[in-house]
């Protein structure tokens, strides 16, 4: 208030200056609701910013898996695994789509075991089965390959992650549904929070708006005043909750960025990528900013349009 | 007529009427006191002039509208053909009093080029031209008083209502704010101007509305 004012009052002042808000700021908690605005921006930008990450990570990861396919054959009795490998070999080699083929041989099965089982093991004495790894370059038929595979090499199957992509599928879409839930209650206790300002600075302002009401104001001016100011705070709110986010995401992919090389580094990109917000992440948060500022505005006119209303 | 009373009665809750049988008219560009002691229910009977106050019995009827029948929108309306001056000035504190003065037009959604001028010209007019970039809360009780009666007359009202208008100033600043109700009426607006100065009103010979314990005479 103390700026509008001192900008009227001064002795060349002009009426042409920009409008006095005819609300009294000083009766109204501005700053108190500022800060509220900005909490809920920042919370609903961080959901909004992780939910980002964890999609367009899980969505490397479906991609990856996608890519691959694994054929598994057991060594069976009365059976030579070498001779079925090679026929599943052929018969992956003869299917379109697949790029390449990748057998596991002896050593390589015994170095994938090794971690568990030590080294110097002869893996010739135990009925470990062999791994060939094909790489997906098209949209091969895999289920023409799992039934030739059936008919023709018993002992192998065939295991295109379907499950895998399903698990993460819904793990992924589980956690954009809870970040929205999460947002839509941010959004919902933001207006909740609003509405309770609003008459509160209703009842601040109650002799201006009597005044008001005196000399032939209409309910939807008084409403539209009170429209523009909670407007401008909430503009501000969703600045600062905005800008902060923005800034904690990007510092966060900065130090990921530093730790690249670390054992933590390393999980977290095995998990997250580059853990850096993309473009879409921080338009997400710009549209939450200015979301959270339309809503304020929004629901302080109808508080105000409604008790005005309920007073005639 | 710009205002009609039938028989009307006024109280708040279930306490005695504060109002009783009143009856009269205010027919347009007329000139006229309401009187009474303090307490009689001046300020009451302006309110309900105002469509503030709706009448517990009786009829009244403002600009030939019922004010029991009236929507909020007419209301409003009706507040636009009407300034009011009231007794405690009700200026708007963080408001210079050229803003306070522009305000029943900046509520209309006027632009301010297209009332600037006029309301200069009445801030003038008025004697407050050197004040006009201030706040209320350094101007005298006479410039208050003033403001008000501009902020009054700036949408050049049908009927004005001023309550007390002469309580707060010397009697030389309220025989110069009498003159210029006067010389308002002349232009076309009716006065209903509400004082308990006898001695005021034994100078000008106009009709008086009396109230005395709830109850109306007219002095024609």
């Amino acid at each position: 208030m103390s700026t509008a004012r001192s900008s009227q009052t001064l002795p060349d002042g002009q009426p042409g200056r920009r409008e006095t808000s005819l609300l009294a700021a000083g009766s109204i908690a501005g700053r108190a609701l500022v800060i509220v605005v900005a909490i809920m921006t920042f919370l609903a930008s961080m959901t909004a910013g992780t939910v980002e990450l964890v999609a367009s990570a899980s969505k490397s990861w479906r991609a990856d898996v996608a890519r691959e396919a694994t054929i598994q054959v057991r060594p069976r009795q009365g059976r030579n695994i070498e001779q079925d490998v090679a026929h599943a070999v052929a018969l992956a080699r003869a299917t379109a789509g697949i790029s390449d083929v990748k057998v596991y041989d002896k050593r390589e099965s015994e170095r994938l075991l090794e971690p568990w089982l030590g080294t110097g093991l002869d893996i010739a004495e135990l009925p470990v089965p062999r791994l060939i790894e094909l790489k997906v370059g098209g949209r091969p038929d895999f289920a023409a390959l799992r039934r030739q595979l059936v008919e023709q090499v018993p002992s192998a199957t065939l295991d295109d992650h379907r499950m895998w992509l399903q698990r993460l599928g819904a793990m992924a879409s589980a956690m954009v549904i809870v970040g929205v839930l999460i947002m839509v209650l941010v959004l919902i206790a933001t207006a909740l929070a609003i509405a309770f300002a609003t008459r509160g600075a209703m009842a601040g302002n109650r002799d201006i708006i009597e005044v008001l009401n005196l000399v032939g104001a209409s309910d939807d001016f008084i409403a539209r005043e009170f429209q523009k100011h909670f407007l401008r705070l909430g503009l501000k709110g969703g600045a600062i909750g905005g800008a902060a986010a923005m800034l904690t995401f990007w510092f966060a992919g900065f130090t990921a960025a530093r730790w690249n090389a670390t054992p933590g580094g390393d999980q977290l990109e095995a998990l997250f990528g580059t853990f850096a917000l993309g473009l879409r992440g921080y338009l997400a948060v710009v549209i939450i900013a200015f979301i959270v500022a339309i809503t304020t505005a929004i629901v302080s006119r109808i508080t105000v349009y409604r008790n005005l209303r309920g007073l005639d | 007529m710009l205002v009609r009373f039938e028989n009307v009665g006024l109280r708040y809750g279930l306490g005695t009427e504060i109002l009783r049988d009143l009856s009269f008219e205010i027919k347009p560009k007329s000139f006229q006191f309401l009187s009474g002691p303090s307490g009689s229910g001046k300020t009451t009977l302006l309110k309900m002039m105002l469509a503030n106050l709706k009448p517990t019995r009786g009829l009244v009827h403002l600009f030939g509208d019922d004010v029991g029948r009236m929507n909020k929108d007419q209301v409003t309306a009706l507040r636009r053909k009407v300034g009011v001056v009231l007794q405690d000035f009700r200026l708007l504190d963080h408001l210079t009093t050229y803003e306070n003065v522009a305000l029943p037009l900046r509520v209309q959604g006027k632009s301010e080029d297209s009332y600037r001028a006029e309301v200069i010209e009445l801030l003038r007019w008025v004697g407050l031209g050197d004040r006009m970039y201030v706040p209320p809360s350094i101007l005298s009780g006479g410039e208050k008083q003033r403001t008000a009666i501009a902020r009054a007359l700036i949408v050049r009202p049908e009927l004005l209502l001023a309550d007390e208008p002469t309580g707060n100033v010397d009697p030389v600043l309220a025989k110069r704010l009498v003159r210029l109700f006067i010389e308002l009426n002349k232009l076309g607006t009716a006065i209903v101007m509400a004082t308990h100065d006898w001695a005021l009103m034994d100078q000008i010979p106009e009709r008086r509305l009396v109230l005395t314990e709830g109850r109306l005479r007219i002095d024609e």
